[in-house]
């Protein structure tokens, strides 16, 4: 029966054209990065070279290749994906409720967990066909535009060198741990979306509160850094960029297939799955004991 | 006859408010029961308790003589309801839609019968049509249909006829009739639509304020021994002063609009309407006051 519900929600979502607006969303704005970067991206790179283009000779076309152009897309666009998630999975639940469907599915021989975890289900579905989406056009758009590199990622002064062969396992790995940011935003807009009857109030909802907490983690201020900041799921969600962080020999020379810190990527994992089980479980046990009486 | 819905006790709170209130009432298999009451009786409270939406402060629900918090899979397995108006989902075909409620309903359904209930209520050439372009009769339709494409048992209608012109009200009454004569089935229809009910039902509840008034057979509520009669003359003031002095002078009852009420046996009515011509009395309208309407409102004032 769970199967069947979940048949049924996913139908449901690809029915409604707004869902196809992320889609579009996506694609463009991916499309608009790659012209950017295709025109300007010299000036771009100089942004974050600056400091060494005096010591060093810069090989400002080697380092602009299709593996650098999907790490710049995803640094820009993941943090506002969170808004297209919430578009879908905020109206999960207060969507059917305005519809005034919700009491014809509870009033269904199905059980409320069955139906919370089924919607919950299909908006990870949907959270993961639109990271392939994107993994198409930022990754394999960006090859096709720019060709294949050695990778080249700056974190604040420093610069990480991954060879060409040692690449693409890590985008994979990353789009994994992106999927898993962004189906706790998905839980995250589903809980909110349990206490409402309509659909912005758990959109506005969602999105307020990672701009909060984007907002806390951007001050990086002691009182926050060591209290709110360290358990923040926006402190958490950019751990994918961590896969493309290396470790290095004593010589300074990159170590092959190496993650430069892989516990802290396991933490930030582990506590993304964490408030995954909370919301969800504050949904179950909310949506249980809901009225319906829209 | 078995029964079919046991209600026992039945209480709801809304914080301070008292939706439903000690409510108990038995439908047996194969009735048309109608529950009636004003608007905020309690009615669809009740009948959202009935199909889990909402669950009771106290009290016993018992739906096929199983106890519907510990089956509830079992027992709305074998219930179909419309409450109040037909939700679809507006972006899907109606051919969508039915198919949607068939698997939901935990009852394997043929695909040839999405197509026949779909005739079945009027609807074949539109299957295709997004439920937005519907007008109110044919969503009202589209959600009987879903509602019976499992073949239920007990059909739950809370207000069927909200929205329908006289066409779609009087298809519904057919509807309710034929699901009740032809196919057995049994239908607890709530409905303010008094004279529909009156048309359509076996036996009825009345409530008023979350709190039962009256239960019982239609044809017994409606037609008791004493009866109350509405009389209108052409000149009622000196008809009540030939009344005063005549054997209905306890039971008369001279009303505000200027009619004039009596309460006495039905067999005395013939009597009655002689002792009216020999006192010369003009008649402009003389009836019994036996309509579900007037019994609703006799009973539900304050």
């Amino acid at each position: 029966m769970f199967l069947q519900i979940l048949r049924i929600e996913l139908f449901k979502i690809f029915k409604r054209p707004r869902t196809f607006i992320s889609f579009g969303a996506i694609a463009l704005i991916v499309l608009l990065v790659q012209f950017a970067l295709k025109v300007n991206g010299k000036d771009f790179i100089q942004l974050y070279t600056d400091s060494q283009a005096d010591t060093f000779d810069i090989p400002y076309e080697k380092i602009m290749n299709g593996y650098f152009v999907c790490v710049a897309v995803l640094h820009m666009i993941l943090i506002h994906v969170p808004l297209l998630i919430a578009l879908i999975a905020g109206d999960m639940v207060s969507g059917e409720a305005n519809l005034g469907t919700l009491r014809l599915l509870a009033g269904k021989p199905v059980t409320r967990t069955q139906l919370i975890i089924a919607k919950f289900s299909a908006s990870t579905v949907y959270v993961i066909l639109l990271l392939v989406w994107m993994a198409v056009f930022a990754l394999f758009g960006s090859l096709l535009l720019f060709g294949r590199e050695d990778l080249v990622v700056f974190k604040e002064n420093d610069m990480h060198i991954m060879k060409e062969y040692d690449v693409l396992w890590r985008f994979f790995v990353a789009f994994i741990y992106a999927a898993l940011a962004l189906t706790m935003i998905a839980a995250m807009a589903l809980m909110f979306s349990v206490f409402s009857e309509n659909s912005l109030g758990p959109i506005v909802a969602t999105v307020c509160v990672v701009i909060v907490f984007t907002i806390l983690q951007q001050l990086k201020v002691p009182v926050f850094e060591d209290t709110i900041n360290p358990w923040s799921f926006t402190t958490h969600m950019l751990g994918w960029k961590g896969f493309f962080y290396v470790d290095k020999n004593v010589e300074g020379a990159t170590i092959d297939g190496s993650i430069e810190n892989p516990s802290a990527l396991i933490r930030s994992g582990l506590i993304l799955v964490g408030y995954i089980f909370l919301f969800l479980f504050i949904s179950i046990r909310a949506f249980n004991k809901k009225d319906i009486l829209s | 006859m078995s029964t079919v819905i046991q209600v026992k006790n039945l209480t709801k709170d809304f914080k301070e408010i008292k939706a439903v209130d000690n409510l108990s009432f038995t439908v047996e298999e194969g009735q048309v029961y109608g529950f009636l009451g004003q608007n905020g009786a309690g009615k669809s409270t009740t009948i959202r308790m009935l199909l889990t939406l909402i669950k009771p402060t106290e009290g016993e629900i018992e739906i096929f003589g199983l106890d519907l918090r510990k089956h509830r899979k079992e027992i709305l397995q074998q219930v179909g309801a419309i409450i109040e108006k037909p939700d679809l989902y507006k972006y899907l075909t109606a051919y969508e839609n039915i198919r949607i409620f068939s698997k939901l309903s935990g009852t394997k359904v043929p695909e040839k019968k999405l197509w026949e209930q779909l005739a079945m209520v009027g609807l074949t050439g539109r299957e295709k049509g997004k439920v937005k372009t519907y007008s109110q009769g044919m969503k009202q339709r589209l959600g009987l249909a879903c509602a019976l494409i499992h073949d239920p048992k007990l059909i739950i209608l809370d207000e069927p006829t909200n929205g329908l012109d006289p066409q779609g009200i009087a298809d519904m009454r057919n509807m309710i009739i034929h699901l009740s004569k032809d196919l057995g089935k049994t239908l607890l229809v709530s409905s303010h639509l008094l004279s529909e009910m009156e048309m359509v039902a076996d036996n009825m509840l009345i409530i008023n304020k979350g709190k039962k008034v009256v239960e019982g057979k239609v044809s017994e509520l409606l037609n008791p021994a004493n009866t109350t009669i509405e009389l209108i003359t052409t000149n009622n003031k000196k008809t009540i002063e030939i009344l005063q002095q005549s054997a209905w002078k306890e039971s008369l009852s001279p009303q505000s609009n200027g009619s004039i009420r009596l309460e006495f046996n039905k067999s005395s009515i013939p009597e009655f309407n002689n002792y009216l011509v020999e006192k010369e009395i003009q008649v402009l309208s003389l009836r019994p006051l036996n309509s579900l309407e007037d019994y609703f409102l006799s009973q539900t004032k304050e």
